[in-house]
């Protein structure tokens, strides 16, 4: 922004600079409105565009003549069906088990007493440092070790639990008021039943939380598919979409069909993103005091 | 359960219902055990065995063919690391250049991210201003989409007859073909001065194996395009991070300084910016740290191409294991990447720690709820 450094002389000259302030302000925000969506909006226009037009035209939003031969290509020339039930099945039980077992976890670390916990504790933030591209050698032997490389098993369990969630959960359950599940305690409740009746149905919002960043992770998840499957029977979207564009295409650039692909692939997430945008918001901010 | 209750009601007197004993004690330490088992197999299995097996194969010659933990697999000690290092050859040669490449992205990305996310965060945080949640959301929404779909995107906005190059068109310049162009950009603009071929004192010699000349090259072309792609994505993350800062600011401080007469530079500069300081130092670590680990968008859109000026030592290590089958040099590369970036963190949690030292939690409590209470 534009910043005067002169000091308001009057009245007229504060509202006058009140003014400008102000239209400065909206002309950024139309500004970078634009920088951050319009690629989205070339998306959408050019997947809908004939390949000579998307090469000729890639600016314009508007397709000339409106095509749809990209969207027929990508189901009827492309495993992306195959692909999009692969990430389907994969985000929906990658997305339940950490739900579970995060929850699981962060609750044992915040409630129970039990030896090693803070040892435990100290290890979850630990790991919440590895950063996942060093594990990519790694993983891939482990898989090959278990026998479980290249199938679902070695797509899914490995992404069943993670640090990050468990330590979202924990600050969540410190955070609750220990009176009521004392009380289901001494009402004779066991504490998987304290835990499953009273202390979850408490625990919404952070559950929620963590349903979204499971889905959001696992949907989008590239690296792990790459070392840990390698027949294109199963493939998620992502490592099918890079496939797409590595060229197994064959001949032409088909950006047409490509950004359709990407574009079908990003939706799931955008309307999670739209419907539940303030627990996104929250995740953000709790990076900001996670470290 | 009825032996529960029993004990802790005979312990009662005198114990407040939160320290129960006895049975109960041994009860939690099972369920407690019971309850991170999940976790703790998970994480043992896929995260630390693995790596404890790939510091084994770092250390050996494997191809690929067999289970690298027989007898049969060539040890060849640490050569796979010093091969990186002090032995003169193309796998230094490629690891030097993969730092380097990194090293230009790094001094690109992060203060670039950081200066438009604090920007972005100003302008949305103006209370005159309306429309902002909307706004708030169009610049976060690149941050949560998958990497692979940006990275199509992008790759169809930097084609030769692409976007960004229809729009340099309508300034009058002829845009580069930015996946094919392996020009450094500070050997670009030594071009531009004259300096068309390295000079005698930097054509040869130079550490690690790569001469001054090559050390200088800045990024290459194909990776400006990689980093606006970056920049474009995380910005929106860490204006979140930045907003949350400046709620942190006490509007009557920034209306006493008004009054007192400081133009809107000087209450940024002396008010805005010293109270947002732990928020920039975050922005500015995590930064660091996450930009030592680009690799989807180096393989969606460049594989490393052109002659070497992506490569990155994260996608180098993914291509000399798997492509190359040279598993334990591309080990090798993972655990040098990973020191470096264990390091940063380090040091990040350090220095946040030393800032709360008032706080009278233990360590990791004190980092991350500061500005919280």
């Amino acid at each position: 922004m534009a910043v005067p450094t002169d000091r308001p002389a009057g009245r007229d000259h504060r509202a006058a600079r009140t003014l400008a302030t102000r239209f400065l302000g909206y002309a950024t925000l139309v500004f970078f409105g634009l920088v951050f969506l319009y690629p989205f909006v070339i998306q959408i226009g050019n997947s809908l565009k004939t390949e000579s037009d998307a090469a000729a035209n890639p600016l314009s939003p508007f397709p000339d003549p409106l095509s749809l031969a990209g969207f027929e290509r990508i189901f009827a020339g492309t495993n992306f069906p195959l692909w999009l039930g692969n990430s389907l099945l994969v985000t929906v039980l990658v997305t339940l088990g950490r739900v579970f077992f995060d929850s699981l976890a962060g609750y044992a670390l915040a409630r129970l007493r039990f030896r090693g916990r803070g040892g435990l504790f100290a290890a979850v933030i630990a790991v919440m440092a590895v950063p996942g591209v060093v594990l990519l050698i790694p993983k891939f032997l482990v898989l090959n070790q278990l026998g479980i490389y290249n199938s679902y098993a070695g797509l899914v369990v490995p992404l069943l639990a993670d640090a990050a969630g468990v330590f979202i959960m924990k600050q969540f359950f410190e955070s609750i008021p220990v009176s009521v599940e004392e009380a289901a305690r001494i009402d004779g409740a066991s504490i998987f039943r304290t835990f499953w009746s009273v202390v979850l149905p408490m625990a919404k919002p952070a559950l929620i939380t963590l349903t979204i960043l499971s889905f959001q992770g696992s949907w989008n998840e590239f690296p792990h598919s790459l070392v840990s499957v390698q027949d294109p029977d199963l493939f998620t979207l992502p490592r099918g979409l890079a496939d797409l564009v590595s060229g197994s295409l064959g001949s032409g650039t088909q950006y047409p069909l490509k950004l359709g692909a990407a574009l079908l692939a990003t939706i799931p997430v955008a309307i999670i993103f739209v419907v539940f945008q303030r627990y996104f918001v929250r995740d953000a901010n709790d990076g900001s005091d996670k470290g | 359960m009825a032996t529960e209750t029993l004990t802790a009601a005979s312990t009662a007197p005198g114990t407040s219902p939160r320290r129960r004993r006895g049975g109960t004690r041994g009860n939690e330490n099972l369920a407690g055990w019971l309850f991170v088992a999940p976790v703790i197999v998970i994480l043992g299995l896929f995260l630390l065995l693995p790596i404890l097996m790939a510091l084994w194969v770092s250390l050996t010659d494997w191809n690929g063919q067999g289970s690298p933990f027989t007898g049969d697999v060539p040890f060849v000690g640490a050569h796979n690391y010093t091969q990186l290092f002090t032995e003169d050859g193309l796998a230094r040669r490629d690891f030097m250049t993969s730092i380097r490449n990194n090293m230009y992205y790094v001094a690109i990305v992060v203060p670039a991210q950081t200066v438009l996310a604090l920007g972005l965060a100003l302008v949305v945080n103006n209370r005159m201003l309306k429309g902002k949640s909307f706004f708030r959301s169009a610049f976060y929404f690149p941050s949560v989409t998958s990497s692979v779909a940006i990275s199509v995107v992008f790759l169809f906005l930097f084609a030769n007859s692409g976007a960004v190059n229809a729009l340099l068109g309508f300034l009058g310049i002829d845009g580069p073909e930015w996946f094919a162009d392996s020009r450094g950009l500070l050997h670009l603009l030594f071009g531009a001065v004259g300096v068309d071929s390295p000079p005698a004192a930097l054509a040869d010699g130079g550490p690690f194996g790569l001469t001054w000349w090559d050390w200088l090259a800045g990024p290459s072309v194909a990776m400006i395009s990689i980093i606006t792609l970056v920049v474009w994505t995380t910005s929106g993350t860490f204006m979140l991070m930045f907003l949350a800062g400046l709620q942190n600011v006490p509007v009557a401080l920034d209306e006493a300084s008004t009054l007192d007469g400081a133009s809107r530079w000087q209450r940024f500069r002396h008010v805005t910016l010293p109270m947002i300081r732990p928020t920039t130092f975050l922005v500015l670590t995590l930064g660091l740290i996450g930009s030592w680990q680009v690799f989807d968008q180096v393989y969606v859109m460049s594989q490393g191409d052109p002659a070497k000026t992506t490569v990155t030592p994260a996608y180098l290590s993914y291509r000399t294991a798997f492509r190359d089958f040279d598993y334990g040099s591309g080990a090798a590369i993972s655990f040098v990447l990973f020191l470096i970036i264990i390091v940063l963190t380090l040091i990040q949690r350090r220095a946040l720690a030393e800032r709360d030292t008032d706080r009278p939690r233990r360590g990791w409590r004190r980092r991350r709820v500061p500005e919280r209470s």
